[in-house]
């Protein structure tokens, strides 16, 4: 696709973009699209990749401005235009497409109006418009349709909405800012395939923004990694995939789990440095296990075979490359006792009923996956097994003895050994306690308490998940969010118990952090703990899970060991939530299809 | 599993200020002017009759006459000296308006936590009974009440707590709602924490800003109704000095003596406006620091 | 909403709006019966007997025992209730003892002054609130906005007889003669034929309104500014009125509605103090007469009259937060 002799349609040169005091958000941005070009922008939170994206049109938030730079699209100077012609190119030359689309569209608006303003020409030419466009995004063409509210459509619909919406008056260039995000496996797939479908049905010129390099990778043909508002390395996407030349490039690939193979996950030590506080030399150079002493003047990008890279020593990719990290799935214990098991739960919402005749047992060392889209009801599984759900019918056992189904009819012990993890690791803990208060008040009602032991005990589950005890005169706050997870995860040790219930616990982490969480917990696997991991992401599961179950609609529709499912999906559904997962194109094809051959 | 243990040697991020809680709010300008002010006003209330340089219920002149170097301030409607009236004029508002505040946001309060913690019929009949307090304007209940049991300091609190009281419950009760939906107090459930401990542990730390504004707000309202009350007459009765008691009093001879009204319009002013600035000031950080989170 | 459009509606679309709206009404009415009682208790607890009150001190026993057989007063507190429920559902407030004639009379008259006042302030309210409002939104945080934020603090912090006693000491008495210090309309006259006397009181009403309706519109509008929606207009290259107008406004107002009819409810409170600050002859100063002379049956009156507008308002407020 790529042809020298086409002229750049977007070029930005040194776009930097700053805090009001003049601290750099990103610095230093430069980048080239042709004609028909797809760029991916990945970036982990804290790249600075959203601001890019806005600063390409123009645009930047409250608080920021646009420090210095150039943006160029087909001809127009984006940066130094009055703020008519600015809205006249924003109206002509490049659309954006925002993350929720949910938030994005103005719910009091029809659709007619939110599709058509802004263009030019008499109300029946917007309207026939309008009515293409929708086709071509594959929504209902009708007039009733056109009169429907933003709040009336699903997920995927607001999102061809605002895609329609950005497409209709034909820009140079569409930039796209994570907007698949927020939707579900299968949705997401189908707003992809509509993006790369009008990428190259109409040539179109786009920018795509993503913290998931595996979408980047399925839509991109070129990629600019950021970090820490830099870009890092910028190349052809096989390329760079293949030949990672940045330390961080290579890291986040190392971090990200694959669907296919069970993988030792790599993490990245430290945390992104936040606005204000960068370090004088390379950017990274705090968290590289490369750094030498050159990295402590900030490196400019450099060349390097047909990538750019930011790296004094761009040729370590020789020696960055992956290591063989595969590592064996545990084999199922022998006719032990099961720590959790539940059968025949069914639960409603009111009249609604949500889960059905759902049945389950968690063993002792292993992790039960229970996988799910939204409104699998996979959440109010894992509410009805910690005793929160109200309206369930259905029986518990915890150890072989009965459990009672709500909270309140639990002694004790019971409390004590099956623990929950949350989602959002943010929420999870008292913003207004500390981490050491946060602890002491799991041991409420403990034996370790009575007899005094609750120091130690608070210090060896901290030292367990890796964090240093002097954090816990800090607030929540003062802790970046895997640290946070982390505390939550010790919260639940304390207790000592026999099962975790981990609800979505990675899901909103960052990827680097994500492995160091699912890490953390397959070591917890080896100490003998039983986990329920309820997740949508099949990677996740292919790196944690023993043994599990695909809930669809309330029902469970299949289970089994997990390299069953995952390597021989029976059922429909699964086998659609497999198609539609996304898998990072990797050099190790060959243990993939090795795989999948077995069966 | 050794990279566990590397990959978590993230270094704290450095450490600030303790900037959380309510001190937080005390970074603000407006609150410490706030404050400020409150205890000014109230210090000055408190030892001033000692330093008025009249006594406050008898004649020094005249009725009506102008700023003298006897009187500073002039005489009021019965000759009396404006200024060590005006002095002595806030020792009941620098007493009834704190107190009425205080207890109208912790009885508030309370009620909302239980309300918004257990809901079901406990929240419905809580807040219906704020609601039927809400549906009667304050002042038709304190001009009913004071008329049947006279105006005694301790019935006009209560009575102002009763005004005040639902408004308080409902906004801490907004407040309290999405903090239930958190995954900290839904983990505290998860271990069977009895509802009393999250309220006190969980929630209650939780609402502390939005209580602080409350509380500045309506001691700031306090003080407007207690003054208003005797303003119309029925609240303290002469020949006692008080604030609004003195604008009604000397209301006919705004034109000749404005100062006999400016002079206690000038001291409400500022001690409405010593509240409404720490309602303000806190409201702004609180406003700054979720804008952050 | 567009009708019909959401299929969940589509079954009983009448039944499931007006349902939670006729629950509300029917819980108000209970509220107000609740409050009826309330006063019709306390004004009943009043110190005195109003058999004793009417043919004052020197009365024989056996008058007053005939006279509180004529009022009702022997009977049960239930009956007695009941009795005066029912008289105000046919018209008749009873008779006050004060001026010997039908309550409903000066009832009459001095809703209508305090309707007029009401309504003249909050024609004038809220629309002046709303561009307020929309100005400080748009220099957020700017010289215009800090200085709005501060006046409209100190504002809504005084209690309204002071920003009332300024203004007549600025307009009336002190530093300029141009209006009545005193809102004097003659009974029987429509206080519209009297613009002098109106501007005074309204003003003192639309004064602290207009303060915190404003800042409510200021922070709905600059809570809607910050959306995402409205950046994604921008980025559409759309006009700032256009934003402004078609996109941000019917976002904004929505919250502000239920608040403004609350702000109405809060001036019909704040009218007894204005209207005693002014001795307009309203319903607030009747009220304020009423207390001081005892005067029992008018009590009861004012009192249910301005609570139930208090509470009409009140029903409105949560009807449009409703929807």
């Amino acid at each position: 696709m790529t042809n020298s002799v086409d002229p750049a349609i977007l070029t930005a040169d040194a776009v930097t973009v700053e805090r009001l005091d003049g601290a750099p958000i990103i610095a230093d941005v430069s980048l080239t699209l042709r004609q028909g070009e797809v760029m991916g922008i990945v970036g982990e939170s804290g790249s600075g990749k959203s601001t890019l994206a806005l600063a390409l049109m123009g645009h930047a938030r409250r608080g920021v401005r646009i420090g210095g730079g150039a943006v160029n699209i087909d001809g127009t100077e984006m940066l130094s235009l009055t703020p008519k012609q600015l809205r006249s190119a924003r109206r002509n030359l490049v659309a954006y497409v925002a993350q929720d689309p949910g938030a994005a569209l103005n719910p009091t608006l029809r659709l007619d109006t939110l599709l058509t303003e802004g263009l030019e020409g008499s109300s029946a030419e917007k309207t026939a418009r309008a009515k293409r466009i929708l086709k071509k995004v594959g929504l209902p063409d009708d007039d009733a349709f056109l009169r429907r509210r933003p709040r009336q459509l699903s997920g995927g619909q607001q999102q061809r909405i605002a895609i329609a919406m950005a497409v209709i008056a034909e820009p140079k260039v569409i930039i796209l800012d994570e907007p698949t995000t927020g939707l579900d496996v299968s949705t997401r797939a189908k707003v992809l395939d509509l993006i790369k479908q009008l990428c190259i049905a109409d040539n179109l010129t786009a920018i795509y923004v993503s913290h998931d390099l595996a979408v980047i990778a399925s839509v991109a043909d070129h990629v600019t990694v950021m970090y820490g508002g830099q870009v890092v390395e910028q190349g052809e996407m096989q390329e760079v995939l293949a030949t990672p030349r940045h330390p961080y490039t290579r890291a986040l690939l190392d971090a990200v789990p694959s669907v296919n193979d069970r993988q030792a996950l790599l993490p990245i030590r430290g945390r992104v440095p936040n606005v204000g506080e960068w370090p004088e030399g390379c950017i990274f150079s705090d968290r590289c296990d490369y750094a030498i002493a050159a990295c402590s003047v900030r490196p400019p990008l450099r060349q390097a075979g047909t990538a750019l890279v930011r790296c004094v020593r761009p040729e370590l990719a020789h020696t960055l490359g992956a290591v063989s990290r595969h590592i064996d799935h545990r084999r199922a214990a022998e006719a032990v006792e099961p720590a959790l098991t539940a059968t025949h739960i069914n639960a409603a919402y009111g009249d609604k009923q949500v889960l059905f005749d759902v049945n389950l047992t968690v063993e002792p060392g292993r992790c039960l996956a229970v996988v799910g889209e939204s409104g699998s009801g996979k959440s109010t599984l894992s509410r009805c097994l910690i005793g929160l759900h109200e309206n369930l019918t259905g029986e518990l056992t915890l150890a072989g003895s009965p459990l009672p189904l709500s909270v309140a009819g639990r002694d004790q012990i019971a409390r004590e050994r099956l623990q929950y993890i949350f989602q959002n690791p943010n929420a999870s803990l008292n913003p207004r306690r500390t981490i050491g208060q946060s602890l002491i008040a799991a041991l409420d009602g403990s034996a370790a308490k009575r007899e005094g032991r609750a120091i130690d005990v608070i210090n060896e589950a901290l030292d367990r998940v890796s964090i240093p005890a002097d954090l816990t005169d800090r607030y929540p706050a003062e802790l970046s969010g895997g640290q946070r997870q982390r505390v939550a995860i010790a919260r639940a040790l304390v207790s000592n118990p026999a099962v975790l219930l981990c609800d979505e616990v990675t899901s909103s982490l960052d990827v680097s952090v994500q492995a160091s969480v699912i890490e953390l917990l397959r070591s917890l696997l080896e100490d003998g703990l039983g986990m329920m991991f309820v997740t949508h992401d099949l990677a996740v599961v292919r790196n944690i899970a023993d043994t599990v179950i695909v809930l669809n609609e309330g029902r469970i529709v299949e289970q089994g060991e997990m390299q069953a499912v995952l390597n021989a999906p029976q059922h429909p559904y699964t086998q659609s939530l497999l198609a539609n997962t996304l898998q990072l194109p990797t050099g190790d094809d060959e243990t993939e299809t090795a795989a999948l051959a077995v069966h | 599993m050794t990279t566990t243990t590397d990959a978590s040697l993230e270094l704290p991020r450095p450490r600030k200020a303790r900037a959380t809680g309510l001190w937080r709010l005390w970074s603000s300008a407006q609150v410490r002017l706030g404050v400020t002010m409150l205890v000014g006003i109230t210090i000055l209330v408190i030892i001033a009759p000692f330093l008025a340089p009249h006594d406050m219920a008898a004649p020094v002149g005249r009725p009506y006459a102008p700023p003298s170097p006897e009187a500073w301030l002039g005489t009021d409607n019965l000759g009396r000296d404006v200024l060590s009236r005006v002095m002595s004029g806030g020792i009941y508002l620098a007493w009834m308006a704190p107190a009425s505040a205080l207890i109208a946001v912790s009885l508030g309060a309370a009620i909302a936590l239980i309300a918004a913690y257990y809901g079901g019929w406990t929240d419905l009949i809580l807040m219906r009974c704020m609601d039927v307090l809400l549906a009667f304007p304050g002042i038709l209940l304190t001009l009913l009440c004071v008329s049947i049991f006279g105006p005694a300091p301790p019935l006009l609190v209560t009575l102002v707590v009763l005004t005040l009281m639902p408004g308080v419950a409902r906004v801490i009760r907004g407040a309290a709602l999405p903090l239930l939906r958190q995954e900290y107090v839904l983990w505290a459930k998860t271990v069977g924490t009895p509802g009393r401990v999250i309220i006190t542990r969980e929630l209650l730390p939780n609402v502390s800003s939005p209580l602080l504004v409350e509380l500045g707000l309506r001691l700031s309202w306090s003080v407007a109704i207690l003054s208003s009350m005797s303003f119309i007459g029925y609240g303290i009765q002469p020949p006692a000095a008080d604030w609004g008691l003195m604008v009604a009093e000397n209301g006919n001879g705004l034109g000749i003596q404005p100062y006999a009204v400016l002079a206690p319009i000038l001291m409400i002013v500022l001690y409405t406006i010593g509240g409404a600035l720490i309602a303000e000031g806190s409201a702004r950080i609180i406003a700054r620091t979720e804008g952050e989170a | 909403m567009a009708v019909g459009d959401v299929t969940e509606d589509r079954g009983y679309p009448l039944m499931s709006r007006l349902m939670p709206v006729l629950s509300k009404v029917l819980q108000g009415l209970l509220t107000l019966l609740a409050v009826s009682l309330l006063i019709f208790l306390a004004a009943r607890s009043l110190r005195g007997d109003v058999a004793n009150m009417i043919l004052g001190p020197h009365a024989l026993p056996d008058q007053v025992e005939q006279l509180r057989v004529q009022l009702g007063l022997n009977q049960p507190l239930w009956t007695q209730y009941i009795n005066w429920l029912g008289g105000i559902l046919h018209g008749d407030w009873g008779t006050s003892l004060a001026s010997g004639r039908p309550v409903s009379e000066s009832l009459v008259i001095g809703l209508r002054n305090s309707a007029t006042l009401s309504a003249v302030a909050l024609a004038v309210m809220l629309p002046t609130a709303l561009v307020v409002g929309v100005v400080a939104a748009q220099y957020r945080d700017g010289l215009v906005d800090r200085i709005f934020l501060i006046t409209s603090m100190i504002f809504n912090a005084v209690p309204e007889f002071v920003t009332g006693t300024i203004l007549v000491a600025i307009f009336a008495t002190t530093v300029v003669h141009w209006l009545p210090a005193v809102s004097f309309i003659p009974p029987g006259d429509s206080p519209i034929s009297y613009p002098s006397a109106l501007i005074l009181p309204a003003t003192t009403i639309i004064i602290p309104g207009v303060m915190y309706l404003s800042r409510l519109v200021r922070v709905a509008v600059i809570d809607v500014m910050t959306t995402e929606y409205i950046q994604t207009a921008v980025l559409k290259g759309l006009s700032p009125a256009r934003i402004l107008f078609l996109h941000a406004l019917p976002n904004a107002i929505a919250p502000i509605i239920p608040a403004a009819s609350l702000v109405a409810a809060f001036t019909i409170g704040g009218v007894v103090v204005v209207e005693y600050l002014f001795a307009y002859p309203g319903v607030g100063s009747a009220l304020v007469d009423a207390v001081t002379n005892r005067d029992l049956p008018a009590i009861q009156a004012y009192v249910l009259v301005i609570a139930s507008a208090y509470f009409f308002f009140n029903l409105i407020a949560d009807a449009l937060a409703r929807k």
